[in-house]
């Protein structure tokens, strides 16, 4: 209903229709993942007798509430810092998946890209001595270092798609691998400068803070109860309206959204195709690196350097991110605070009731698997809009009767749920 | 030597098993990217049920046929799991790599939640249970374990049950899909649906046909993996390998012959990172540690499977081609764009 509002507010411009279409639709398709946690949630009442059928709804309130179900204003405040300063790498991951979607190609890559970045920022920011280079000097450095050995990495699968035509996919999904072991690799090599002994973490690279370089927070971090906080969140989406407008208003981003739409036809057209590959994959591939980063250079985290068993989870959670907003980068920006808003909710969810925190990535999950459908919702919602736009002209415009249509659509949406 | 084989056939049946799962779904025209999430469930599925299955002694008496029933309760969870991505992909003509993401998503979520629920652990291992004559038995399924010579050893000491029934399920799908009528039918929807369905072929149905086998297969293949090579402890994860016989499909050209190539190769360079300390030659009379001796890190031998597969890659990529039309929603009543 809410939504029903605001169309009639931001109706100005026909494109807008599509827009308002595209938030209804994801908007549906949140509610269908929250209906079916609480389903879930109601379900499991019902069969463990230990568990009140109240706590059920208690339950989604909380996960819903995401920080703000913590308690007391501090913890709000410090799960709300805490939750915004982990967005930004998300985001990052999220918009280097979308821009690679935007040129037709899947960017899986982006947990090694990170884990390059990660790696390039760790040994800049630890290996100058901020006595010497002013420490904010050695946070850019750092920052850039990372950002192009990622963009490098990235240009990896970009080159073998454009060079020898090799599935984009199985590059990136060696080349994770590769970097996982590359990183574990180096950090083994010249671990004794970098390892963190001091605080008995050997499985961890020393705080950046440790050499002085952490991110501005500009009393942020006060702010929010002494989390994590920083400005990385407004950074990244500067990041995001950047890419924006680079997609959408520069002849640089229609030709790779051309090479995207149809290679053949942009080739026709006299684009490059080929350097649109890779230069979208070394942008996608500096995108997350940089947002690797970001998160190392708080100063205040751990970066466990034995990592070739593993990949970095927001790596692949940017692939989430970026279908959730249908690779739109500033609904990037939305998606994963969201994603992460549920995550907090999750864990205060574990914290206070008998359920367990993976209610989330529960919920999480069933919200992506219905935006696979919201483009047939958003094309059915702006078939059921456009007419009347067509029809009559722009004098009619006031009386329009959208309110209905959203409603009825939702039902429908739901509808389609229960099976 | 013989070690390093054994173990290489080990880790290469979950991989061949899911790659050929892959195939059967890209091959009738439906990206399935959630090979990893569709073993994830299978693996959990199949662990549940061999837990079950062991708390009556019987069970425990017949280790063998224990671990079958597992594989076929995986392969059942497996296909019924990958019902909800053919469910978006053709029904609802949703974007498959979506639908593959969501499930890639769902199903360590939908593992780790009732393993905490009910176990109250983050992961679900085998445990001890007691046989008939009340005897605490472990959960081991090695059918031999003799020394029966070079290449005996090889294929049958230390070997699980679970490899020749691969092996074989192998052999017939491969034939099933390039020799019989419906195999050509399936593979038909991959390239040509209208074409296909212009002689009759219901498009739908092979579709269904593709991905609900490829979910078996996988979920078959994830419990393979979990009973095999990760102990039997079944937790949100199988450590990439979906993601890997993902890469060998496509590596192996979506053909069956390419992927049993693809994955020994693979399996065998991988096997050969983690052991390869442990692996001698006699010379004069004497074992010598050659690839220890090297002094290399391991990562350096962690690294050379995935690079191989790149170089492999650059050399061979001129005749790879995929299913042409792998990924498009089937609609009757569109023109065929390409």
């Amino acid at each position: 209903m809410k939504t029903a509002d605001k169309k009639n507010t931001a109706v100005s411009v026909k494109a807008d229709k599509t827009w308002i279409s595209s938030v209804v639709a994801s908007i549906i398709c949140i509610l269908g993942g929250l209906l079916v946690g609480f389903i879930i949630l109601i379900l499991l009442a019902v069969f463990d007798q230990d568990i009140p059928i109240s706590e059920a709804f208690t339950g989604v309130v909380t996960v819903l509430g995401g920080p703000f179900s913590a308690g007391n204003t501090n913890d709000i405040l410090f799960q709300l810092g805490n939750m915004l300063f982990m967005s930004a790498p998300l985001i990052m991951t999220g918009l280097s998946v979308a821009i690679s979607f935007k040129t037709g190609l899947f960017n899986i890559g982006a947990p090694g890209q990170y884990l390059m970045g990660a790696m390039g920022a760790l040994l800049v920011a630890l290996s100058i001595p901020t006595d010497v280079v002013p420490s904010w000097i050695v946070w850019i450095l750092a920052l850039l270092t990372g950002t192009v050995l990622g963009a490098l990495w990235g240009m990896i699968p970009g080159f073998f798609k454009a060079r020898f035509n090799v599935n984009e996919v199985i590059v990136c999904i060696m080349t994770n691998w590769i970097a996982a072991n590359v990183v574990s690799w180096v950090f083994k090599a010249t671990g004794d400068n970098f390892i963190n002994y001091a605080e008995t973490k050997v499985n961890f690279i020393r705080k950046t803070a440790s050499n002085g370089v952490a991110t501005a927070t500009f009393g942020l971090d006060k702010v929010f109860g002494g989390s994590y906080m920083d400005i990385s969140i407004f950074l990244v989406s500067i990041v995001a309206v950047i890419l924006y407008v680079v997609l959408n208003k520069t002849t640089f981003g229609y030709e790779l959204k051309a090479s995207g739409f149809n290679k053949n036809a942009s080739k026709y057209a006299g684009m490059n195709e080929k350097r649109n590959i890779i230069l979208s994959m070394a942008i996608a591939g500096g995108l997350a690196a940089a947002g690797a980063a970001l998160w190392c250079l708080n100063g205040s985290q751990d970066f466990k350097w034995d990592t070739y068993m593993t990949l970095p989870a927001d790596g692949f959670n940017g692939i989430p991110a970026a279908l959730l907003a249908s690779n739109n980068p500033i609904g990037v920006i939305f998606a994963s605070v969201f994603l992460k808003y549920i995550a907090v909710g999750g864990s205060n969810l574990a914290a206070q009731t008998s359920f367990n925190e993976y209610v989330s990535p529960l919920i999480v999950a069933v919200i992506i698997y219905f935006s696979g459908i919201s483009k047939l919702l958003r094309d059915f919602l702006v078939k059921k809009l456009e007419p009347r736009m067509f029809d009559r002209d722009s004098k009619d415009r006031k009386r329009r009767p959208g309110r209905k249509v959203p409603i009825a659509a939702q039902n429908s949406g739901e509808g389609g749920e229960e099976k | 030597m013989i070690f390093l084989l054994q173990k290489t056939l080990i880790f290469t049946i979950p991989l061949l098993i899911v790659a050929l799962a892959g195939v059967f779904a890209e091959r009738s025209g439906i990206i399935n990217i959630a090979l990893d999430g569709i073993m994830i469930f299978g693996a959990f599925v199949g662990a549940l049920g061999a837990l079950l299955l062991r708390g009556n002694p019987f069970f425990v008496d017949h280790n063998q046929l224990t671990f079958i029933l597992a594989m076929l309760i995986a392969a059942a969870a497996g296909g019924l799991f990958s019902l909800l991505l053919s469910f978006s992909a053709i029904k609802l003509k949703a974007d498959q790599t979506i639908g593959g993401t969501a499930l890639n998503m769902l199903a360590p979520a939908i593992a780790l939640f009732i393993i905490k629920v009910f176990f109250s652990k983050d992961m679900l291992e085998m445990q001890m249970a007691p046989d008939s004559t009340g005897k605490m038995t472990d959960f081991g399924f090695v059918i031999l374990n003799d020394d029966l010579g070079p290449v005996g050893s090889v294929f049958f000491d230390k070997a699980y049950i679970s490899t020749f029934i691969c092996v074989a399920l192998f052999v017939v799908l491969s034939i099933l899909i390039y020799k019989t009528k419906t195999g050509h039918h399936l593979r038909a929807c991959g390239e040509h649906p209208h074409a296909a369905a212009s002689v009759g072929i219901n498009v739908n149905r092979m579709r269904y046909l593709g991905t609900t086998v490829s979910g078996c297969l996988a979920g078959l293949g994830g419990y393979v993996y979990i009973a095999t090579v990760a102990n039997g402890t079944a937790s949100g994860a199988v450590a990439g390998m979906g993601f890997l016989a993902l890469a060998i499909m496509i590596f192996g050209n979506w053909k069956p012959l390419g992927i049993a190539l693809g994955s020994l190769l693979f399996g065998f360079l991988k096997c050969l990172g983690v052991i390869y300390s442990q692996i001698s030659i006699p010379i004069n009379g004497q074992d010598v540690y050659f690839l220890r001796d090297l002094d290399l890190p391991m990562y350096f031998y962690n690294l050379i499977p995935y690079v191989a597969v790149l170089v492999v890659l650059a050399f061979t990529s001129k005749r790879s081609r995929a299913p042409k039309a792998e990924g498009i929603p089937y609609d009757k009543s569109a023109r065929e764009s390409r």
